[in-house]
């Protein structure tokens, strides 16, 4: 149920934008959502139809950069990808795996009017 | 309407003993927000002037793609921010309480307040869908509770917190937000706590850190709650605690059961030592 007010954030964002960029239009949102975040996608999509209806956002595609999560394995002291927060390391099986990326919730650009 | 909570719509209430609405919401140092509650979405009422949502680059009107790299949540955080710095200000060690419906939350801060009472200072955020029994539960007690419900909201957020702390006068003590019964999404919203808890109770399953992951890595404490019932349960404690350190090998776990009184004392020396901490630094 979240997804709304994350919605509703993002329209805030929006409106923030349009008065300091100048633009009455928004055609394309483009946001990097990492696994992490806690936001189911089909949720926040189906909130964004809603709260951008009437706006200056209504209409607009919501387009969703999927981020990969990105660990640290310390036994193997390198870079690693894995798919959730208790996932061992791929190569070696530890699980003194630290997470470094994959909770990003942004909002990266917009195409506008 | 407020774009963090929804509290424009009319869902939220804040109430309690010197409880408001938001007309009260300007009194204070930090006035970082504007109320105006008489149109939907379409106004803001924060100033981002310093904030991070005027990060973008002026000029860059190329194809008329604007970057904004901003971050969703950054409105809740700057509340968060405001209410840390206030309760930094005001000495009070804020714990978030986290856990599903029904864990025990209430009947485990009630007995806590009633061991904590003589030494320290200790108000109650109430977070609920509905109702305020949970802060008459509280008050029955004799600490200040303020009732915060959410309407449609299914998490307590940064700028809730900071209404209903303006109805508390709470210094150097302890102030427990016991948020709402959800395991989701109050992992996503910091309130300018010092450390979420995280309650789970044995009469749940013992792979639920496994199945709600977010909310046991947001938090440094756990604690097991109702152990009592442990001998007429199948549940596996130590199962339960690795579950849970696999999640995040940091928590720090502690049995606890507000019935017989197991575990207080190590939850009551956690809060103190966690005051100290707090403290330390800040003077």
């Amino acid at each position: 149920m979240h997804e709304m007010s994350i919605c509703e954030s993002i329209v805030s964002v929006i409106e923030q934008q349009a008065v300091a960029q100048s633009f009455s239009r928004v055609k394309r949102v483009r946001l990097e959502i990492g696994p992490l975040a806690g936001v189911e996608l089909e949720a926040l999509r189906f909130s964004y139809d809603v709260v951008t209806k009437g706006g200056i956002a209504e209409g607009s595609a919501l387009e969703v950069i999927e981020m990969p999560v990105t660990a640290w394995c310390m036994p193997c002291a390198k870079p690693v990808t894995v798919r959730e927060r208790y996932d061992p390391c791929p190569d070696c099986g530890s699980y003194q795996v630290q997470i470094t990326g994959g909770d990003e919730l942004r909002i990266r650009d917009m195409e506008v009017d | 309407m407020c774009t963090v909570c929804g509290c424009g719509a009319g869902e939220v209430k804040i109430e309690g003993g010197r409880s408001h609405r938001h007309d009260h919401a300007h009194d204070h140092e930090h006035d970082h927000h504007h109320h105006d509650h008489s149109h939907g979405p379409a106004h803001d009422h924060h100033d981002y002037g310093k904030g991070p949502a005027h990060a973008h680059a002026p000029g860059l009107s190329q194809a008329r793609m604007i970057e904004i790299e901003t971050d969703i949540l950054a409105k809740n955080n700057e509340y968060a921010a405001a209410n840390r710095a206030e309760l930094a200000r005001r000495g009070v060690l804020a714990l978030n309480l986290v856990s599903s419906p029904g864990s025990g939350k209430t009947t485990l801060l009630v007995r806590t307040i009633e061991m904590m009472r003589e030494e320290v200072p200790v108000a109650v955020i109430e977070g609920d869908q509905r109702t305020a029994n949970d802060a008459e539960r509280i008050r029955a007690t004799g600490a200040p509770a303020i009732q915060v419900n959410t309407g449609k909201g299914c998490h307590l957020d940064g700028h809730m917190v900071g209404h209903a702390l303006e109805g508390l006068k709470i210094r150097d003590g302890v102030l427990f937000i016991e948020n709402v019964g959800n395991l989701v999404c109050p992992a996503g919203f910091d309130l300018g706590e010092a450390h979420k808890v995280v309650i789970l109770s044995v009469t749940e399953g013992e792979d639920k850190p496994l199945k709600y992951p977010d909310m046991f890595h947001a938090s440094d404490l756990m604690l097991l709650t109702k152990t009592d019932l442990l001998p007429h349960l199948d549940f596996d404690v130590e199962r339960c605690m690795e579950n849970a350190r696999r999640i995040n090998p940091k928590i720090r776990i502690l049995r606890v059961s507000a019935r017989t009184g197991e575990g207080m004392e190590d939850w009551l020396a956690w809060i103190r030592i966690s005051r100290e901490m707090n403290r330390i630094g800040r003077k």
